[in-house]
């Protein structure tokens, strides 16, 4: 616990990762030499087309797969270099996960899932951690006690963000958060992640096919066939 | 367990039904355990009474009529009498008969009596306490609790069908004494003879007779064990353990394997009935427990998550099974099933019930560690 509070935030540094699923004839190369740092406050956006290696990316940066070479560093911690039982660890303590449609878990009201987050990082109890808060920050203070099949998907959707942040992680990983929502409620969710990454100081990328909201993000990368770059 | 109970809840419909069946399995275990002691009890109640450690048979008699074809002599039991680390060794007579009772108002009740025929006032004799004991009266019986039962009391004449010996009861078993469902009468060792030579009231018996009975009984020393092959050598018999015996009991064996058979399916069933149900459970939750091990959350806490959620499962439905199985066993230990509940069995049965249940649930759950983390994101492969 210690660890966690004194901990420093310097965002997320991405060093010529290679990535290369399958193998023999079937390889696919999905990310290629991809280099990126993402500043703690800051939301960066990364198009492109399904396969270009998007989600590649943030299974990478999140820990879930180690590439094949390249570094991934989250507050010099070297996530590459960790045991599985460590990449983990760097999931609970550090990452939080925005998925698509909110992936919340059905049998829990939203401020269960929020609570629920804690206690997977173990970080129940702990001073400014408040499940509550965090849900009237998102806005849903009054859905607190609904299960995801009561909320619209705009709410699902702010439900997981403040799932995500409740546990004050360095990194943000967004997968796709407004495939399933329609304009206006697009702008809403990408506004309420460029604000919270603002106030809260954690770095965020946001994998999305959604040119319409990139207005509110920082800076937006280009992502294709597992090469990045910067938007034209 | 935090979200173990909460599933439970949300999911309480599945929970409910699976609950269900394993309250029935539980309640049928418990009335399979109440009719197994109830058997047991019918079948070898008589023998498990005696305070007999082993019975000495006619030399080569086979054990499943043992009880039957067996005969021994009053030498033979003096023989063993003198082995290492006996107490006591006397002639046991076992014989089923048909008789008839008549009590005091004049109605003739047909019965069926195991007579076990037991030299009065000897270690062998039965304790009553409604009555007196084996007196020295030669036509006194004491009979099982269970005769009473027909409404047969002290003072009432049983007479033994063809031979017409008149026999008086004079006590009563506190307990149930039967042997292969037929309830027990002791009888004074003589009459008994008499009774098993078809010797009717008034006859002149062949001298032999008062020299043999069925089998030897023989009580160990406290603390001693006792050389049975030694004594069958030097009393030319063979002995069987009393555990042994209760298989010489009439359908004793058939009657507890197929009851053994039935429970042991039971509880195969239940484990696999468990398995499967938290193998469908854990597939159906396979994208959201990815969610969960994606946001760090270990295998083995979903694991335990799990078998918690499988624990409260088993241990309130089979609760539930046994608190109605013990109801109805209440009511069905008045009537004529042979059915007696013993905490012993019921608890032990319970117990590898919620044991199994766990293990199947256990082994569904372990398909939660190979989970990959990577199907939360949408576009992953």
């Amino acid at each position: 616990m210690t660890t966690t509070t004194a901990r420093t935030r310097t965002g997320l540094l991405l060093e010529d990762v290679d990535l290369v699923l399958g193998d023999g004839d079937f390889s696919v190369t999905a990310l290629d030499a991809v280099s990126m740092t993402v500043a703690p406050g800051e939301l960066v956006a990364v198009v492109g087309p399904s396969g270009a290696g998007k989600s590649s990316l943030l299974a990478v940066a999140g820990g879930l797969t180690r590439p094949d070479h390249g570094r991934v560093v989250v507050d010099d911690l070297d996530v590459v270099a960790a045991t599985a039982a460590g990449r983990a660890r760097y999931r609970r303590e550090r990452v939080g996960f925005v998925f698509q449609s909110g992936n919340l878990i059905p049998a829990l009201t939203a401020v269960d899932q929020l609570r629920y987050a804690l206690r997977i990082a173990g970080r129940r109890g702990e001073p400014g951690r408040d499940p509550r808060e965090m849900l009237e920050q998102v806005g849903m203070a009054h859905r607190a006690r609904s299960r995801p099949h009561q909320l619209s998907g705009g709410e699902r959707q702010r439900v997981g963000i403040a799932r995500a942040l409740v546990t004050g992680p360095s990194v943000l990983l967004v997968d796709e958060p407004t495939s399933a929502l329609d304009r206006t409620r697009s702008h809403e969710i990408v506004e309420l992640l460029a604000r919270e990454t603002h106030e809260q100081g954690v770095a965020t990328v946001m994998v999305t096919h959604d040119h319409d909201v990139l207005g509110h993000c920082d800076r937006v990368l280009q992502m294709v066939d597992g090469k990045l770059s910067a938007a034209r | 367990m935090f979200l173990g109970i909460r599933e439970l809840a949300f999911a309480r419909g599945r929970f409910g039904l699976m609950g269900l069946v394993v309250a029935l399995i539980s309640l049928l275990m418990v009335l399979l355990s109440g009719l197994s002691t109830g058997l047991v009890n019918d079948g070898v109640s008589g023998l498990i009474r005696l305070p007999v450690t082993s019975f000495a048979f006619e030399e080569g008699t086979e054990l499943d009529s043992a009880f039957s074809r067996s005969t021994v002599t009053a030498e033979q039991a003096a023989a063993w009498g003198r082995q290492r680390g006996v107490a006591d060794a006397g002639l046991f007579g076992n014989a089923l008969v048909n008789a008839e009772a008549s009590g005091a108002e004049g109605a003739a009740t047909p019965v069926d009596l195991a007579l076990f025929g037991i030299e009065a006032g000897s270690w062998l004799a039965p304790t009553a306490v409604d009555g007196s004991g084996l007196g020295q009266d030669p036509d006194g019986i004491v009979v099982s609790s269970t005769v009473a039962d027909l409404g047969i009391g002290i003072g009432d004449v049983v007479t033994i069908d063809r031979l017409g010996t008149r026999l008086t009861v004079v006590g009563i078993t506190a307990d149930q004494r039967t042997f292969g469902h037929v309830d027990i009468a002791y009888v004074p060792l003589r009459t008994w003879q008499e009774i098993h030579a078809g010797v009717a009231p008034g006859e002149q018996a062949r001298p032999g007779i008062y020299e043999e009975a069925t089998a030897v009984a023989v009580l160990a020393r406290d603390g001693a064990t006792v050389d049975l092959a030694a004594g069958d050598a030097a009393a030319g018999t063979t002995s069987r353990t009393l555990e042994e015996s209760y298989g010489a009991s009439p359908g004793y064996t058939a009657e507890t394997t197929t009851l053994d058979l039935i429970e042991g399916f039971l509880y195969v069933i239940s484990a696999l009935l468990i398995g499967a149900f938290f193998t469908v459970w854990t597939i159906n939750r396979r994208h959201e427990l990815a969610v969960l091990r994606a946001m760090g959350a270990t295998a083995g806490h979903l694991v335990r998550d799990t078998i918690g959620q499988a624990a409260v499962v088993l241990v309130g439905a089979t609760a539930v099974g046994v608190a109605v199985g013990v109801g109805a066993g209440a009511l069905l230990s008045g009537s004529a099933m042979p059915f007696a509940l013993e905490a012993g069995p019921v608890t032990a049965a319970s117990l590898l019930l919620v044991l199994l249940g766990l293990l199947g649930a256990a082994a569904a759950a372990l398909r939660i560690a190979r989970i990959d983390p990577l199907i939360a994101l949408g576009g992953a492969r």
